[in-house]
């Protein structure tokens, strides 16, 4: 089935064409971009049903064999990933209709955000390791304008420190493919981890491992290379914040899931130790840096820091309990800190802040955004039943498990904090009374269309906490295929 | 400031340029060119007009926003990928017309994916070079 692997990729690509030639027409645009993530979703949809009934699926561009041409391979993971990307892609798509504002969709909002939702699916799905760096690339020029678009002062002070950041870490990529390519003299990733058992110097390959894990390590935001991610992710409007917060760090934690489950496995002691250190230290100089935050897009972009830690928690574990929790985590995590954004796009709409101190009364005057914020605040947190609730505990089990107290310990330490960072915000724009200025006449224009995706994705957490099995089971699954990586190998490669 | 030498150079320039760039095009498919370094002439026959005349006149000589033609070379890139989907093979497979025309030999879809880039390399140029130029 080649129409099904490549559809997420032609999909966003043909949507983002469309809007470019209706680029005179706002409205055709408008309706273009939702109607493109909706069919994105629905593809990605039945490319996960269908790979979870037939098992791995490959294609491959251009009907060259594997390992010489790029191939397209989707397994649950990648499946999973991009059911996720298309849900967000969906949810910010809708989101954007009400709340992004003419000029910015007149220079190219939309076509970008299809082409970011295009690159990140591409990274998903690719099977060969230097495609997989372009896919970063696609993902990260689009993002660069994304995050610059509107030309505001701030906006281009994050912009710089993200964009130089970020292509560091490309350099760095790149760097590493190409030595890897010299050592083992294939790009495919399936060839990759065949070949990688017989080289011979070990040692050389877990130096490699180190430098992919540095580049994508700032890709995904993990200690200590994490500082763009909260000076740049707070400047850009809510949705772009939304859609970069709930997809793009998780890329980079994709990959790092994907390069050291398939290939560097050799000297899973030093290289699995040093990922779950990290993990650790990553959540704790995230969540307090939350701590010191007073705004609230700048509050979740510390969060974002903390629960990729949480994320690479289970890959450092490297058990098939603990690679479920990472999997059912990013699930859990992606449709949270997208749908919290959104609602920080709500208040800042409705209470003309992101400022804490400049915020207050909300839970006044909507009742309701209230229990929306309280479903993915409390579910960051891991209050049960929700989401979060869940893929802590699987991570903790696992963690407990295999002996490892001290990162046990350090998660839920980090939960209680995360759960005062989340009281914080409360307290401060829900709670507390308006302060006196806020008086000023709120803009109730195309509200009901920025909160219905938060309601839906507030829905989707409630009802992921709630009948946590099916989503458990499938992460398992993911797990498992991750682990055993020979059939995934054997499907790429056919019968050699 | 308007050079009468320049002005009548480019009017004269536009054309070659163009028959030029299309010869690169062409020429790509076995020998060194293609649809990037076409578009690329191409694009530079345009940029010559603005500079001896001015953006205004260029774009109208253009006829067609340079965005329009970024959106046409993707959607013509696009195409030449899905061909092959429907004949049920993957996607970006070649195919090859059996005919082998006249000076061009057999054509196919990657020619299709080098026009789409040749389109598109003329509309970013373009793009770029009159907002700066408009600036």
């Amino acid at each position: 089935m080649n129409l099904i692997l490549v559809l997420p990729l032609i999909v966003p690509l043909a949507t983002a064409i469309l809007t470019v030639l209706a680029g005179r027409w706002r409205w055709a645009q408008r309706w273009l971009s939702a109607l493109g993530a909706a069919a994105l979703l629905a593809a990605a949809l039945a490319l996960l049903e269908f790979v979870r009934r037939e098992g791995i699926q490959v294609a491959y561009i251009g009907n060259w064999p594997a390992p010489y041409g790029i191939t397209l391979a989707a397994d649950l993971f990648s499946a999973i990933m991009l059911v996720l990307a298309g849900l967000m892609g969906l949810a910010v798509a809708v989101y954007s209709l009400a709340s992004m504002d003419p000029a910015r969709e007149r220079f190219g909002y939309y076509p970008l955000l299809h082409i970011l939702l295009m690159g990140v699916c591409g990274a998903f799905l690719t099977g060969d390791i230097f495609n997989l760096y372009v896919w970063f690339e696609v993902m990260l020029v689009s993002s660069f304008v994304l995050v610059a678009l509107g030309g505001e002062r701030a906006q281009l002070e994050g912009a710089i420190k993200y964009v130089t950041l970020n292509l560091m870490s490309s350099a760095l990529f790149l760097a590493a493919v190409g030595s890897l390519y010299g050592v083992a003299g294939t790009l495919n990733m399936a060839d990759l981890a065949v070949q990688l058992h017989q080289v011979a110097q070990p040692g050389l390959v877990t130096t490699l491992s180190i430098l992919f894990l540095v580049a994508f390590g700032i890709k995904s935001a993990i200690f200590p290379l994490f500082f763009w991610l909260p000076a740049s992710y707070h400047t850009p409007p809510v949705a772009v914040s939304a859609i970069f917060a709930g997809l793009l760090t998780k890329v980079g934690v994709y990959a790092l899931i994907r390069v050291f489950t398939l290939l560097f496995v050799q000297d899973v002691a030093f290289t699995h130790t040093l990922i779950l250190i990290l993990a650790g230290l990553t959540m704790v100089t995230g969540v307090l840096g939350a701590v010191a935050q007073n705004s609230f897009r700048r509050i979740l972009s510390f969060h974002i820091v903390s629960q990729i830690g949480y994320m690479i928690m289970g890959l450092g574990l490297f058990t098939p309990l603990a690679l479920a929790g990472s999997v059912f985590y990013i699930a859990h995590h992606i449709i949270v800190k997208t749908n919290l954004f959104l609602i920080s796009g709500v208040t800042q709409r409705l209470g003309g802040s992101d400022y804490l101190k400049k915020l207050g009364g909300f839970y006044a005057a909507y009742p309701g955004l209230g229990v929306l914020f309280l479903i993915p605040a409390l579910s960051l947190a891991g209050i049960p039943p929700l989401s979060g609730f869940w893929a802590k505990l699987t991570l903790i089990v696992a963690g407990l498990d295999t002996g490892q107290y001290a990162i046990v310990a350090v998660a839920l330490g980090v939960s209680l904090l995360t759960l005062f960072s989340m009281t914080k915000i409360w307290g401060e724009v829900f709670w507390k009374p308006a302060p006196a200025r806020a008086a000023l006449p709120a803009s109730q224009v195309g509200l009901a269309g920025m909160i219905l995706p938060i309601a839906v994705l507030a829905l989707l957490t409630l009802s992921i906490g709630l009948l946590a099995e099916p989503l458990l089971a499938l992460s398992t699954a993911a797990a498992e295929q991750l682990l055993n990586p020979a059939a995934y190998i054997q499907t790429v490669l056919g019968g050699r | 400031m308007t050079s009468l030498i320049l002005s009548t150079a480019a009017r004269y320039m536009l054309p070659l340029l163009l028959l030029f760039s299309v010869f690169l095009l062409l020429r790509g498919h076995n020998e060194p060119g293609g649809g990037f370094v076409g578009g690329l002439v191409a694009a530079a026959a345009f940029s010559l007009y603005a500079i001896a005349y001015d953006v205004a006149t260029a774009r109208r000589v253009l006829g067609i926003d340079p965005r329009f033609l970024i959106g046409l070379g993707l959607l013509v890139a696009l195409g030449s990928g899905v061909v092959s989907l429907a004949q049920g093979l993957p996607f970006m497979t070649g195919l090859w017309s059996e005919y082998a025309w006249p000076i061009l030999g057999k054509v196919g879809t990657p020619l299709l994916f080098d026009i789409g880039v040749y389109l598109v390399v003329i509309g970013v140029t373009l793009t770029i070079i009159f907002a700066l130029a408009e600036a």
